[in-house]
């Protein structure tokens, strides 16, 4: 199987701030990749470099190409949809101009997608002329992750979707999230505080702190390593 | 499930924050004008004339108010180079008709430069200091203000022109109240670019793309939104309907001159900030009710007259940044966290 995202040395920072100091990961198609670590160990900095929100240096390929200086327009178009933490849902705009959003780098009908992400959120449907800043926390954590659904990405990035949302919402998230990989081969990179749901969720994982990665590896082998059982785990 | 439960409730409560005391404030208020103006027109034929003129005259002020307001959702500053710029492209339109080209053929090639040199001075002047800060952005649309009132001058002089008349010089009578064309004109073609404008943004899939750029720049970029190009296409936008102001202001004023804008400008300003300044429909309505107020306080109280306009206008503009500063419309943002 090749890599669907590779990423070798990459290095990025906030002006003087280094926060990157070469990362290396590769995200395989169809799998679900969690990156764990502490707060500020650079994993959302690692989500934002891919979707080039911050500046970075080093090589990201996605599908064989590199990513090069792209800014984030360019690598939506490419077909990575990043949901930020803090959703980034147009709260000033209705939960159906949310969607239709999603599909903006796509021409054409985007019916079929608006109706299988109503199979996956049905009360969206119902809702579609609501503005989406009325919406709960949670429903608007669902609404990103349909917006980024619409558009139909090659790759997902997700950054720590669980935060703020009670924990029944978190299941049922992941639980989608799983579902979309499944059954649609969608691939995910994921950011998660919450190491025990990412690596239940995952297939694979990576450990960051403070800008490196000091390990990696299956779901299974992170979820039986004792530093990870011990600082993420906490068992 | 915990989920639907969760969802009613937000629907609950979007629905009551709808009902809000000061949107019902708003439109008693704005009935209330209605019902003063509608009896006035049909007591008195004066009354009814000064209206209708008022409308006509507050049309175009609310277009340009229309593209204050577009410039201000995309860059978060008022562009005091729009009206100028308004005169810049009316100016071009007495140009092309000295050409030959008939009045309306002008104008819609007058609208299509208009567009271009809005989205050009975004991408050449605007988009290098848009983001160091917003003294900045201001400080350069002041510059544009100067240096397009220097060009027009250099190219046309300041002697005052004419341009043809768009409509004739014609008029109707309804009820011994007489009716120019030229005002019905105006409205209708003021009336039929703002629809136009609105439409795009509504239901083009390119307005969705302005409106998150607008919004959310950081966040639309990551769904795929050219948010650059976005923000120089809202220029070109504000720059048309500046145009259309320009032109359909042209006639109202007898002679065309470089300072014509000057003073329709400062009515723009007291329309957008009536209107609440991020509020397109509240531009308009805020032209609507400077240009009625100005027209009947000219046509009843001479004292004031013609000359006593502007600071009177700017007696309003500050009233309303201190008694309401959100304006009519300003709503305040519905946002959850």
């Amino acid at each position: 199987m090749t890599a669907l995202l590779e990423l070798e040395d990459v290095e990025a920072r906030y002006g003087p701030v280094h926060v990157l100091h070469g990362i290396s990961l590769a995200v395989e198609e169809g799998s679900i990749v969690a990156v764990l670590g502490p707060n500020g160990a650079g994993k959302t900095t690692t989500l934002r470099a891919v979707s080039g929100t911050v500046r970075r240096s080093g090589s990201i390929r996605f599908a064989g190409r590199s990513l090069g200086r792209r800014g984030p327009d360019g690598v939506a178009r490419l077909g990575i949809a990043h949901v930020p933490e803090g959703r980034g849902t147009f709260s000033e705009l209705t939960v159906s101009e949310n969607l239709r959003l999603g599909a903006y780098t796509r021409r054409g009908s985007i019916q079929p997608e608006l109706e299988r992400v109503f199979t996956y959120f049905p009360w969206l449907s119902e809702r579609r002329r609501q503005q989406a800043g009325t919406l709960s926390g949670g429903e608007q954590q669902m609404l990103a992750l349909a917006r980024a659904f619409v558009h139909r990405p090659r790759l997902l990035l997700l950054d720590e979707p669980s935060l703020g949302l009670a924990p029944v919402l978190v299941a049922e998230l992941f639980r989608i999230v799983r579902e979309l990989n499944e059954d649609e081969g969608l691939t995910v990179l994921i950011v998660e505080q919450n190491a025990h749901l990412a690596l239940q969720a995952a297939d694979a994982g990576y450990v960051l702190e403070a800008g490196r990665v000091v390990l990696s590896g299956s779901s299974a082998e992170l979820r039986s390593d004792d530093s990870v059982r011990r600082s993420y785990l906490g068992y | 499930m915990e989920n639907a439960e969760t969802s009613s409730l937000a629907g609950l409560r979007a629905r009551g924050s709808a009902i809000d005391p000061g949107a019902v404030t708003v439109v008693l208020l704005l009935l209330g004008a209605a019902i003063f103006l509608l009896i006035g027109c049909l007591k008195s034929t004066n009354f009814a004339q000064y209206t209708i003129q008022g409308l006509a005259l507050g049309s175009v002020y609310g277009s340009l108010a229309l593209a204050l307001v577009l410039v201000y959702r995309a860059t978060h500053v008022i562009n005091f180079a729009q009206g100028e710029l308004a005169m810049f492209t009316t100016y071009i339109a007495y140009d092309l008709g000295l050409h030959g080209l008939s009045y309306w053929e002008a104008f819609a090639a007058t609208l299509a430069i208009a567009f271009v040199i809005g989205t050009l001075l975004q991408v050449t002047v605007i988009r290098p200091v848009q983001h160091r800060s917003v003294i900045a952005v201001v400080i350069v649309t002041v510059g544009l203000f100067i240096l397009i009132d220097g060009v027009v001058n250099w190219i046309w002089g300041g002697d005052f022109k004419s341009m043809k008349p768009p409509f004739g010089n014609g008029s109707f009578e309804i009820g011994g109240v007489t009716i120019l064309h030229l005002y019905v004109g105006m409205m209708a073609v003021v009336l039929a670019s703002v629809v136009l404008v609105w439409a795009l943004f509504r239901f083009t899939k390119l307005g969705l793309g302005m409106r998150a750029a607008a919004l959310r720049p950081a966040a639309a970029a990551l769904v795929g939104v050219r948010v650059d190009s976005m923000l120089a296409i809202g220029w070109g936008l504000a720059a048309l309907l500046g145009a259309v102001a320009g032109l359909m202001a042209e006639p109202s004023q007898i002679f065309l001159s470089p300072t014509f804008m000057q003073p329709i400008l400062v009515y723009a300003f007291a329309a957008a900030v009536l209107g609440g300044l991020e509020s397109p429909a509240g531009a308009l309505v805020g032209g609507l009710l400077i240009g009625v107020t100005l027209t009947l306080i000219v046509g009843y109280v001479p004292k004031i007259g013609a000359e006593l306009q502007v600071p009177f206008v700017f007696g309003v503009i500050l009233l309303i940044l201190l008694v309401k500063p959100t304006g009519l419309f300003g709503r305040r943002e519905v946002r959850r966290v």
